[in-house]
């Protein structure tokens, strides 16, 4: 009886959001539109990094390094290939997840700390090497690419607005988010999830278990820089622009950071990481001028103490404590579901 | 020749600094099992405080052990209250603390001391030691300044009481609670060192790079380089790693790769070093029990 | 009927002719009111680049200073400051919001290549100035392709250019050594510089190394230049690097003809940093005059300016020629806003842009700011000077346009 009621409750609220995320754009500016892209690109990112660090346990310290390879591929792609914005993402797609399945096999060898040291290598070889004389002519060299943002293919108007550039983005980013999520979502609650967190957790059991290590490794780290070069392609035709100092370090620290508020091993708490690291320096600023690096720096310890396991975390928490009375069946609801492949990578080993 | 061998000076005196922050890192790491991506933020906020001491008229030395001091105690206060309620949670919770750490030391060292580079002294002036054109005084009496922190830091370690209790705390915690060792002071007491281990390297590396708020990251990545590669839980790994990520770096941007291109191939070298040799060059493999 | 209609129109047209100035009504776009008006900046205030925040501060305290005194036309000049941390994609987002959510009337001294390409389509596009913007890259000095951007500083190729033609004059057997950062700003010097050497780059140039920002220390790459037997030296790095440089130079006992960029030749905090010894014989191009040198410190320009850092940037450092840079931008968007008067649209603020002749006091004598609808590059004079262990000593001629 519960569970019918609830499930249509699920059902109404799944629409209601949906109306609302379709109409949103025309509802506010065409700056906060560009935001709304920017976090949605942001949560496609942190979701790849999740796949490989929150749910298989590989952490990864250079995965701007994915996400500047899959921006430059569509760069280059449009500029001097011609190839419309679009057409581009499965082929960032698939470059990153060539190199990525190439990083799995060092990742292999490498455990905890020097995998991270491996990958911050990666993050910090790459604005160097997309500087490099030799390639300049494809990649712009220090200069970078300026790339033309593409024209909405329709006339259309609603309360007032035109369907600009920016909103036609946003329709666009939120298909493919919606995509990359439903793939991820069939991926991770299925028996490959159930391996990953396996091979995060009892590595040597899951491979008595039959599971082949080296493949699903080198496989996820694949899977994984896929999801964050399709962010970058995305990032690129979104902001018009690319160019070595747009990929820093800093850029795979902040995605790490994404993955860790919003939640390790939950697909939804990527949108909380994106939220966060998209919003939370604009909040710094308001708030101290002279030193906002130092909010966000508080506001980072403050979140980790109070929700040590990120915000999808909480989220499940507080969900919990209202189900609990109900919950005898679990109905599809992700609070109870992601209870099996939780975000509790075993304390203190990594 | 003479540009050759010039090269591996030079690279051993930039190696003298990023065997000072390695070391740094294996301390915390010893004592705590995490690396601290704020060490560098943390000498540097160190070294500025020396700066601001001689500023205000101290002598050097004095400024110097000051510091010393204030780091340890720092470094203790930090672990103590802010690492203290994260010590349980995983791994991750505690790299973004770090991140969180490194951050607001950045940004409040620029905050109040700004953002002009500033020249810091060095107590060992030209004609103090033998020096050469191959490498200044200065350069010597870094090594020198970390050799002698490293014989310190192992003679501590191996032969006090407190060290002991260190290291135990750091390999088995739960058995160190049972004969008495206060394990989250042993914590506290790591990271003390550490700072302190940190504000040396500062002050050593302020006088070559000048002083400001940017100063150590580039040189965190080679501290980090060099520590894993010598081996994350071994001090004389850290050091070696240090003088051969200097040299190699050297030796790479003059004579094999050209200096665009340095950066990665350093890194793709220590990479395919560690891929064959996973614990660093004298680091132990940690065997555990299935 | 018709001829009285004539009449009119002939009257209405005449009115509009003469009237037209003459009662000068006001005309505003976004972020200009009776009463204030909204400028934009974003500077690197964190990051790799963030001592070149300090200008973003003097521009700040310079604003202040002019509120204090009255404002211009009698409107409060709002001041909007926000750090894109060098990051381009972070110019983007800001850029937006400055024009889009607190619609300033104009973007001012935006710094930095990279951030200023990544808005340099979308400013144009929505036809907001770029003004005056804090990089010497040629490409802001288009005004066909792209109205509504203008640089401000002499521009770094022709500055290469000046010092390749000082080596040709002077020592046309030069072997010559390059240290360059390895960004835009290193390859826009250089290119200038092998422009002014030509066919004889290719003999005269014996090594050429680069370096990352993020590099510690270019120890290595000084050694590298002494290994090659190069006797002159053309120096492009930024002022933490330069520093270092100037100092290894003479560890290592290296003593070639030095020409340093002129983003890095402030006495105070490069210089002496360095060991004003160290750096005897350097030679550099100048436009702004140096806060350090004793030759101005009784002029009265020097004062008014010592005044202005005392009153109204006291946490600003006297030794660091960034708070010159500041404040002499910054007087040429008041001259820039004076000369407006009441019609602040944007249109009006490019045309006056496009039409200063003027010599802010912290220039040097004989370099003026001068533009013209053709021409986009406000300074494009410099005079060279040689560093002689205490200060900056002029030399030759004032070069260029």
């Amino acid at each position: 009886m519960n569970s019918t009621i609830d499930r249509k409750w699920m059902w109404i609220g799944g629409l209601v959001l949906l109306v609302v995320l379709l109409v949103l754009p025309f509802l506010v500016k065409n700056f906060r539109v560009f935001q709304f892209n920017m976090v949605m690109i942001y949560a496609i990112a942190v979701l790849g990094l999740n796949i490989l660090t929150g749910y298989n346990g590989q952490i990864s310290l250079g995965h701007g390094a994915f996400y500047a390879i899959g921006a430059y591929v569509a760069a280059i792609l449009m500029t001097h290939g011609g190839w419309p914005y679009w057409a581009t993402l499965p082929l960032a797609a698939l470059v990153c997840f060539g190199f990525g399945y190439l990083m799995g096999f060092p990742a292999l060898r490498l455990g905890g700390h020097y995998l991270a040291l491996a990958t911050f290598a990666l993050a910090l070889a790459v604005p160097q090497l997309l500087k490099y004389k030799a390639i300049e002519s494809w990649t712009g060299g220090v200069m970078g690419l300026v790339l033309n943002k593409p024209e909405p293919p329709i006339e259309f108007s609603m309360f007032g607005q035109p369907l600009s550039q920016d909103r036609w983005l946003y329709y666009v980013i939120l298909s493919v988010m919606l995509l990359m999520f439903l793939i991820a979502w069939r991926l991770l609650r299925g028996r490959v999830g159930r391996a990953l967190v396996a091979i995060r957790d009892h590595p040597i059991a899951a491979a008595a278990m039959g599971i082949n290590l080296p493949v699903f490794k080198s496989l996820t780290f694949g899977v994984s820089a896929a999801f964050t070069g399709v962010a970058g392609a995305l990032g690129a035709v979104a902001v018009a622009f690319v160019s070595p100092d747009s990929f820093t370090v800093f850029l795979s620290i902040t995605f790490l950071v994404g993955v860790v508020v919003g939640g390790l091993a939950s697909i939804h708490g990527a949108i909380f990481g994106a939220i966060f690291i998209q919003y939370v320096p604009h909040v710094a600023e308001e708030v101290s001028k002279s030193a906002p690096w130092a909010i966000y720096g508080i506001f980072l310890i403050v979140l980790m103490y109070v929700m040590p396991t990120g915000a999808a975390g909480l989220i499940d928490r507080v969900i919990g404590r209202f189900r609990r009375p109900a919950s005898v069946n679990s109905s599809g609801q992700s609070a109870t579901a992601a209870a099996p492949v939780s975000s509790h990578p075993a304390g203190g080993k990594l | 020749m003479e540009a050759f061998l010039h090269q591996i000076f030079s690279g051993l005196a930039n190696g003298g600094i990023y065997a000072s922050v390695a070391l740094a890192l294996v301390m915390i790491y010893q004592s705590t099992h995490h690396i601290n991506f704020a060490q560098g933020e943390m000498a540097m906020f160190s070294t500025f405080i020396a700066w601001w001491m001689m500023q205000a008229g101290m002598p050097y030395w004095v400024a110097f052990f000051l510091t010393i001091a204030i780091s340890f105690a720092g470094g203790l206060i930090i672990q103590r209250t802010i690492l203290k309620p994260v010590e349980k949670a995983p791994v991750l919770t505690n790299v973004i603390v770090f991140i969180g750490l490194l951050v607001i030391f950045n940004s409040v060292a620029g905050w109040v001391f700004d953002h002009t580079i500033k020249p810091f002294p060095t107590p060992f002036p030209k004609g103090s030691f033998i020096e050469s054109r191959y490498f200044s005084a200065h350069e010597v009496g870094t090594v020198l300044v970390m050799l002698c922190v490293l014989a310190v830091l192992f003679s501590f370690l191996r032969f006090t009481p407190i060290g002991l209790a260190m290291r135990a705390a750091a390999q088995n915690p739960e058995s160190a609670r049972l004969v008495g060792i206060r394990v989250s002071w042993m914590l506290g007491i790591g990271w003390g060192l550490a700072a302190a281990i940190g504000a040396v390297a500062g002050m050593m590396v302020a006088p070559i790079v000048f002083l400001d708020p940017n100063m150590m990251s580039g040189i965190l990545l080679y501290g980090f380089a060099a520590a894993l590669l010598g081996g994350i839980d071994n001090p004389w790994g850290a050091v070696i790693g240090g003088f051969i990520v200097g040299v190699l770096e050297n030796l790479l941007g003059a004579y094999v790769i050209g200096t665009e291109l340095k950066l990665s191939v350093a890194l793709v070298l220590i990479v395919t070093t560690l891929t064959l040799k996973p614990n660093g060059l004298f680091g132990k493999a940690v065997v555990t029990r299935v | 009927m018709k001829r009285k209609f004539l009449a009119v129109a002939l009257a209405g047209l005449t009115a509009a002719l003469v009237g037209g100035p003459a009662t000068a009504q006001k005309k505003y776009d976004p972020g200009a009111t009776d009463k204030e008006i909204k400028i934009g900046g974003i500077s690197p205030y964190s990051g790799p680049a963030s001592a070149y925040g300090a200008i973003g501060k003097a521009i700040d305290a310079y604003f202040k200073k002019i509120n204090a005194e009255g404002g211009i036309n009698g409107r409060q000049i709002k001041f909007i400051s926000l750090d894109d941390g060098y990051n381009p994609a972070r110019t983007v987002e800001q850029a937006r919001k400055l024009v889009e959510q607190e619609e300033v009337l104009l973007l001012f001294n935006t710094l930095g290549t990279p951030p200023n390409s990544a808005i340099h389509k979308y400013m144009n596009q929505k036809k907001v100035p770029q003004l005056f913007v804090a990089t010497g890259a040629t490409l802001w000095g288009d005004p066909k392709n792209f109205p509504w951007t203008m640089g401000w500083q002499p521009n770094y190729q022709a500055e290469g250019k000046n010092y390749a033609l000082h080596i040709l004059e002077n020592k046309p057997n030069a072997k010559i050594g390059i240290l360059m950062q390895n960004d835009d700003y290193g390859r826009d010097y250089l290119k200038g510089f092998l422009d002014g050497l030509g066919d004889k780059a290719k003999t005269m140039i014996v090594k050429q190394v680069t370096y990352e920002v993020t590099d510690p220390t270019v120890d290595s790459q000084m050694v590298e230049l002494k290994g090659s037997g190069a006797d002159t030296f053309f120096n492009i790095t930024t002022p933490k690097f330069a520093a270092q440089a100037i100092k290894k130079a003479a560890e290592i006992g290296w003593k070639p003809t030095h020409y340093l960029n002129s983003v890095s030749n402030a006495a105070g905090t490069v210089m002496v940093a360095a060991g004003a010894e160290a750096g005897i014989g350097v030679i550099s191009a100048f436009y702004l005059k140096d806060p350090t040198d004793p030759q101005w410190g009784n002029s009265k320009e020097y004062k008014d300016w010592l005044a202005f850092m005392q009153k109204y940037h006291p946490q600003g450092d006297l030794k660091d020629n960034f708070n010159v840079f500041g404040y002499s931008v910054a007087q040429t968007l008041e001259q820039v806003l004076k000369q407006a008067g009441d019609n602040l649209t944007r249109e009006n603020i490019m045309k006056q842009a496009a039409s200063l002749d003027f010599s802010p006091p912290m220039l040097l004598p004989g370099v003026n700011v001068k533009t013209a609808a053709d021409d986009f590059f406000p300074i494009e004079r410099e005079q060279l000077a040689r560093w002689d262990g205490k200060t900056w000593v002029l030399f030759g001629k004032v070069i260029g346009r």
